[in-house]
């Protein structure tokens, strides 16, 4: 019961970051670097709470936050990609622009009860002790989130559309040489980021705390931004870092309830500390991450005619 | 049917350089009519109530002094960093360590006073930002860790490092159990410009040393070598290399000085405008110069003028609140749109945009062949 209590809360808290993450993941395997994941992320979350709200379904709302995200990235994706700004500079205004919106959007519904997303119980699978119930009694979100790192990781290395996107990425005058549309391919791959980041506030408002709170998104989104990173931009690596972070959360959580004689601040501080020092092991192995960074990541492409 | 982009010959003029931020600010004022027109406020009014009003009394434009001071302050400092294409986004972390190492010793020592608190207080400041700021920096430089992510997480790090201390060892004994430290003495605050007569209110000299660092800054980038050296290293890393310029050296100095003038801007920011610690003393001041730095182009010069903007949609957000019951995130859409703006319009200026029909078949070919 304790195991599965644990696994419970572990994996409801990394199901956001791993749905940002892979989206991101996408995105910068086409070349583009984009820091507005917290942004779109909290517009995704408002947009789940107003549609499920006013509707009465939280597939609605679901649906309401892919559509927020995917319109957040497009507004991304045609400074950055079509109008070559610097990518760092635009994902940081889409952030600010976003936790604004969401403000505004959200004020009428702070304080009100939200809906919870429904789990779908896999018959069987889920009687199996102790992992059953916290595996295959989940919300859609969680199965998406796997689903999506699977379907990603096939999409990438498995098909000829996925080895465009990397070429993309990894040497874009030459993908343009040969007459792959470099722009349309990192517009789709950043609006597919932006859907996926989407998935992720939909989570948040639907499953992970059902209700609206400003900055519900609490900095996951840049959290995120770390794990891809850390997965040395391979989709597998992303679950591992997921959880691993879902785990680290958690510790906050259990350490306030042991007792254990440390000041709040310092439980609180220890996602962003332990994200640091991700990024310094992560950066200083070189031979884990020159292979894998997209050679083009964060440069603007202008083809010329 | 594509958009295309093509570079403008002969650099860009003088006219177009001005034109940019004129032309985001113009863009930003639309979308903010149209914002207001959802929000169901007159159009025309709100951007008088947002933009115009603020400036028509004493006590607001001081308000829009002590607002701008750490704003053009901060954003100096980034100016500097994105020249050298170092992307420090965590000042907002720098300020919070320069206000605590800043007023260590009018919390724990209130009863020292004399001529040399003033400076001390300064220094200490300044060593707080750029010890904050370091720590990116040396991670970038030995390990090759992402500057972007360390600088921000640490903005959280330090929020919670603030937090911890106003309501744990540093807070007033005689405070009541208010999250707060003591107020500091009177000669650990920054004076006021005019604190009497027709033009008294509270802008304290924050602005006058902001304006003066912004002048120096601009010297130091735009007439010295290491202003050159910074230039090259963000412009072409390689030609930077052939110069013998070290780059990891580079990044330091702009991390470090950036640091430094967010610190100093943290502790202006609680001597002068606050006068103790609290959980929050920042609204946002360290992402904002964000903006502040590129709608002043990386200019120190234009960067003044720039901060009084961005402090403009701060008393702005303030007054639409009170005399139309605009809500204040209003502040923060507005600030993501006019960056949104400064990035586009510098796209305009930098290349001609054209709308062309597809002709598929000349895409692969090469320029002669057409």
């Amino acid at each position: 019961m304790m195991v599965e209590a644990l696994l419970l809360t572990v994996i409801t808290a990394a199901t956001p970051l791993l749905l940002a993450a892979i989206g991101e993941l996408v995105a910068e395997r086409s070349g583009v670097l984009n820091l507005g994941v917290e942004g779109m992320m909290v517009v995704g979350a408002v947009a789940a709470f107003a549609a499920s709200q006013s509707t009465g379904s939280t597939y609605v709302g679901i649906l309401a936050a892919v559509l927020a995200g995917s319109a957040m990235a497009l507004l991304f994706a045609i400074l950055a990609v079509w109008m070559a700004t610097n990518q760092v500079a635009t994902g940081l205004a889409l952030t600010l622009f976003g936790l604004g919106v969401s403000g505004l959007v959200g004020e009428s519904f702070v304080g009100l009860p939200g809906l919870r997303l429904a789990p779908i119980e896999i018959p069987l699978l889920s009687d199996i002790p102790f992992i059953g119930e916290a595996l295959f009694g989940q919300d859609i979100l969680f199965y998406a989130s796997i689903a999506l790192t699977i379907g990603v990781s096939w999409f990438l290395f498995r098909t000829r559309a996925g080895l465009r996107l990397r070429a993309v990425g990894d040497a874009p005058v030459a993908a343009h040489a040969i007459g792959i549309n470099v722009l349309l391919t990192r517009t789709l791959a950043v609006v597919f980021g932006g859907a996926c980041a989407g998935l992720a506030g939909a989570q948040l408002t639907l499953v992970y705390t059902p209700q609206w709170i400003e900055n519900i998104s609490a900095e996951r989104g840049w959290i995120a931004l770390a794990l891809v990173v850390f997965a040395s931009w391979r989709p597998a690596r992303l679950v591992v870092g997921a959880y691993l972070f879902g785990a680290v959360t958690n510790l906050q959580f259990q350490a306030q309830g042991l007792g254990i004689p440390v000041a709040s601040q310092f439980l609180s501080a220890l996602p962003y500390v332990a994200t640091i020092v991700v990024l310094v092991v992560i950066a200083s192995n070189r031979r884990f991450t020159m292979i894998n960074t997209p050679a083009a990541l964060g440069q603007p492409f202008v083809p010329d005619r | 049917m594509r958009i295309e982009l093509r570079r403008r010959t002969g650099g860009a003029s003088l006219l177009r350089e001005v034109a940019s931020p004129v032309i985001a600010v113009a863009f930003t004022a639309l979308v903010g009519a149209g914002l207001f027109a959802l929000l169901g406020k007159p159009p025309l009014s709100a951007l008088h109530a947002y933009f115009i009003e603020p400036l028509s009394d004493i006590w607001s434009l001081h308000e829009l002094a002590v607002k701008a001071a750490p704003l053009i302050l901060i954003a100096v400092g980034l100016s500097a960093c994105y020249r050298a294409n170092v992307w420090n986004i965590g000042a907002e972390g720098q300020l919070v360590a320069g206000a605590i190492a800043g007023s260590a010793i009018p919390v724990l020592f209130p009863a020292a006073t004399g001529p040399w608190l003033m400076p001390a207080m300064i220094v200490m400041a300044m060593a707080g930002g750029a010890a904050w700021a370091s720590i990116p920096a040396v991670l970038k430089n030995r390990f090759g860790a992402s500057e972007i992510l360390v600088s921000l997480m640490l903005v959280y790090v330090a929020e919670l490092l603030l937090d911890y201390l106003v309501r744990g060892p540093w807070r007033n004994p005689e405070g009541y159990n208010f999250p707060e430290t003591r107020q500091f003495p009177p000669s650990a605050r920054i004076g006021e410009l005019f604190s009497a007569g027709d033009w008294g209110g509270r802008a304290n000299w924050g602005i006058v040393i902001a304006i003066a660092i912004a002048v120096l800054t601009w010297l130091l980038l735009s007439r010295t070598l290491k202003g050159f050296e910074i230039s090259v290293s963000g412009a072409s890393p390689r030609a930077a290399r052939f110069a013998g310029f070290d780059a990891r050296a580079t990044a330091l100095f702009v991390f470090l000085f950036s640091g430094a003038l967010a610190g100093l801007a943290g502790m202006i920011e609680v001597s002068g405008a606050i006068g103790q610690l609290r959980p929050s003393i920042s609204p946002g001041y360290g992402f904002a110069a964000i903006i502040v730095a590129f709608l002043g182009r990386l200019n120190p010069l234009a960067v003044i003028l720039a901060g009084l903007l961005l402090a403009l949609t701060y008393l702005g957000g303030e007054a639409a609140q009170m005399s139309l019951g605009l809500s204040d995130r209003t502040t923060r859409v507005f600030q993501g749109v006019l960056l949104f703006s400064v990035l586009a319009s510098e796209t305009l200026v930098r290349y001609q945009i054209r709308i062309v029909r597809n002709r598929p078949a000349d895409a692969a070919l090469p320029e002669a062949a057409r």
